[in-house]
């Protein structure tokens, strides 16, 4: 693949899109296909090949469009969006494209929903097809990587990362660019770019999200991730529990081979990579690095302690790049367009966009993209469209089992990396919970301390044993069975653990009691010394 | 030592019988090598042909990796996606993800022990159902969710989940 051939598929496509009049989108993500959305797109094709408009109007599967609440979700070219289709209204909708918009199905797109969003990691979904290279580059993809390939040195690239300000998306918020810098300096024989798709966050789905609607973003910024730090192999982590991502990413990395984007001398450089899939097997414990390096090699996904840093001695003891999902899904972006124009949005220390899965006692549950600095309540209140059925808002938890609860008081805070930890939170990968009256949050305490006890790799002592007790503690509240002293306890345990474990599951595992006590201490004392569950769902039948 | 061990080679290496499901461990084996370092992978191939992993399994991908059976073993057991037992004819997952969990999971979990008297990772004594429970399917938008035999559904009701389990389950059990 030459920049020419490239440039001359990107022809071809615009071409193509020209003689095509109309276009239909489906979504066919797994949140769509789960409402049966792949029976939709199927019926689509049979109207528009029942009526012979093969030619003039084309019916595509495309990725996620965010509002998974109202799936699934059917798109025209002219910008109408509509909602719980089934496969019935069909005809009703190629009717529409001439017709006018089927009224009944419209989903309004002029709301906060649609309109605060801030699309970078995002603008592919929901338009390209994912099963298709050509989509992609025909929408600009792969423009990045044979800019970086043939005009700029690998120093320039880490350099344009540097001044994107960009930061870690897997939650910990590292600058990436200094990561790149370090992997670059570092010496071997071998280096190797990892992909962490290992989403294990309950709660989350940002990066499944990107992967099956545009995973062809995600290889080109490990290719300039390749590229910049000069190694030539790459691994993609993906959880085992995501196959439609798995399928989309394996018919994205053939794709890619077969046009020379990937494979010995891309584009006629020297540059060669090659990347390939591994699939997690349901360990939490292998989002932190090490251990997922080490699952990577075939071996239980214990951590190490660091230093040394992955990217001094990582995979198979050689240097080691490892990025998010969505970190690899901000490069092209910022490789097209220079990092100046990426610093320019969010906050001084938090650049960019940020993509949040939101979700629970929410209005609009779905995937958004929202600039870094924008407050809670807009993303909750705004975007989110609120808490149904007349509740009042409680919480909302963000970082999952490493984040905390924040009660009404943080609404105002804009969100970035240093705000929600002085809040007592992460940012984490993006997973946001609203939780509204219903909710009990030391059972939501419990519920988060649960997953870590069952999480920890046992490779430590303070997380394997301090987890066990902890639950033991927090099963004696929400039973009432508690006394003042083991509340006590449970707080010397937090310390404990935060102070002492080997990993980062370990030391943020109290972070949700921490939060949940310092927030809503009412609701322990309720418990301890009242005998009750304000939420009324302690010892509920469900419960017990 | 009197005693001198017979090494075989690793490559030459049998199935353990001649269930034509072993040709697709085996193209796993040879694709990575006979490397320890395919451990899981091979694994993964082992679980979706056959459903779980026996001891004879673990034996014949320990011999052919040249890994100690104690590290295939651990490795099986490290990870919950990996398991030593068959599931049942149909299996139900129950997503327990945040969102899932506040907006129900329990409940659904509760009525499944009410209904067929087992917990996650049970089977029916009659070998129909087998319940499961998942850290997190990534579909919280449509929470909570519930895979049945493959197929997600979203915003189940109890309701939903006795009518479908009744389905599975022979009237007379």
């Amino acid at each position: 693949m030459t920049p020419e051939e490239l440039e001359q598929i990107v022809e071809e496509q615009i071409a193509a899109r020209g003689e095509v009049a109309r276009t239909v989108n489906v979504c066919m993500a797994a949140g769509c296909m789960s409402c049966q959305s792949q029976s939709v797109k199927d019926a689509l094709d049979k109207e528009v090949a029942g009526r012979s408009m093969e030619k003039k109007c084309q019916v595509k599967g495309v990725g996620c469009m965010g509002l998974c609440a109202e799936g699934p979700l059917v798109s025209t070219d002219s910008g109408v969006l509509y909602q719980h289709v089934t496969a019935a209204d069909a005809v009703e909708i190629v009717d529409g494209l001439e017709k006018g918009p089927v009224e009944r199905l419209v989903c309004p797109t002029n709301v906060p929903f649609f309109q605060r969003q801030k699309k970078i990691v995002l603008e592919n979904s929901g338009i390209v097809d994912p099963e298709r290279i050509e989509d992609y580059i025909g929408a600009s993809g792969y423009g990045a990587l044979i800019y970086a390939l043939t005009d700029k040195t690998s120093m320039q690239v880490i350099d344009e990362v540097v001044r994107s300000g960009l930061r870690g998306r897997g939650g910990a918020g590292y600058p990436t660019g200094l990561k790149w810098s370090t992997v670059a300096k570092a010496s071997g024989k071998q280096k190797y770019v990892i992909c962490n798709a290992d989403e294990g966050d309950p709660g989350a789905f940002m990066d499944r999200s990107v992967l099956e609607s545009d995973p062809h973003r995600v290889l080109e910024g490990m290719l300039i991730a390749g590229y910049a730090v000069g190694a030539s192999e790459g691994y993609i982590y993906v959880r085992a529990e995501y196959p439609l991502a798995i399928k989309r990413l394996r018919t994205a990395i053939r794709q890619a081979e077969r046009l020379g984007l990937l494979g010995t001398n891309i584009c006629g450089t020297r540059f060669s990579f090659r990347v390939d899939l591994r699939l997690g097997a349901g360990a939490f414990v292998c989002g932190e690095e090490t251990a997922l390096i080490s699952s990577v090699e075939g071996k239980r996904g214990t951590p190490r302690p660091r230093p040394p840093y992955p990217a001094q001695e990582g995979l198979f003891g050689e240097p080691t790049l490892i990025n998010n999902v969505e970190t690899f899904a901000n490069i092209p972006p910022i490789i097209r367009n220079g990092g100046d124009w990426y610093a320019k949005i969010g906050t001084e220390k938090s650049k960019g966009a940020k993509v949040f899965a939101l979700a629970g006692r929410i209005r609009n549950t779905g995937l958004v993209e929202v600039p870094m600095g924008i407050t809670l309540r807009e993303i909750v209140f705004e975007i989110g469209g609120g808490i149904p059925e007349g509740r009042k808002f409680k919480a909302v938890q963000t970082g999952g089992p490493s984040g905390g609860c924040l009660p009404a008081e943080f609404l105002d805070m804009p969100v970035d990396y240093e705000s929600l930890a002085r809040a007592g939170s992460i940012m984490g990968s993006g997973g946001m919970i609203v939780m509204d009256e219903s909710s009990c949050m030391v059972d939501v305490a419990r519920y988060f301390m649960e997953f870590c006890m069952t999480e920890s790799c046992g490779k430590c002592v303070p997380c394997r044993v301090g987890t066990y007790q902890m639950k033991q503690l927090l099963d004696r509240i929400t039973n009432r069975d508690a006394t003042a002293k083991e509340i006590g306890q449970l707080e010397f345990l937090c310390e404990l653990l935060k102070n002492t474990s080997l990993c980062g599951l370990g030391q943020s595992a109290p972070n949700p009691v921490v939060s949940t006590m310092r927030y809503f201490p009412e609701e322990y004392k309720a418990h301890v010394e009242d005998g009750k569950c304000p939420a009324g769902v302690c010892g509920s039948q469900a419960n017990e | 030592m009197g005693t001198t061990i017979t090494r075989t080679d690793p490559t030459k290496s049998q199935p353990p019988n001649q269930d034509k499901r072993w040709r697709l461990v085996d193209a796993t084996i040879r694709r990575v090598g006979h490397q320890s370092r395919g451990l899981i992978e091979t694994l993964h191939t082992v679980q979706e042909a056959f459903g779980y992993l026996d001891v004879q399994a673990l034996r014949y991908v320990a011999t052919a990796l040249r890994v100690p059976l104690s590290r295939a073993y651990g490795v099986a057991t490290f990870y919950h996606f990996f398991t030593l037992k068959p599931a049942g004819e149909h299996t139900c997952v129950v997503c327990m993800g945040t969102a899932c969990y506040i907006k129900g999971a329990p409940q659904l979990l509760a009525a499944i022990h009410h209904n067929l008297g087992i917990a996650p990772g049970e089977t029916t004594p009659n070998g129909k159902v087998s319940v499961l429970t998942a850290r997190c399917l990534g579909s919280c938008g449509l929470a909570p969710a519930v895979v049945y035999d493959q197929n997600v559904a979203g915003k189940v009701t109890t309701q939903e989940l006795r009518e479908q389990l009744a389905k599975w389950m022979p009237h007379d059990s």
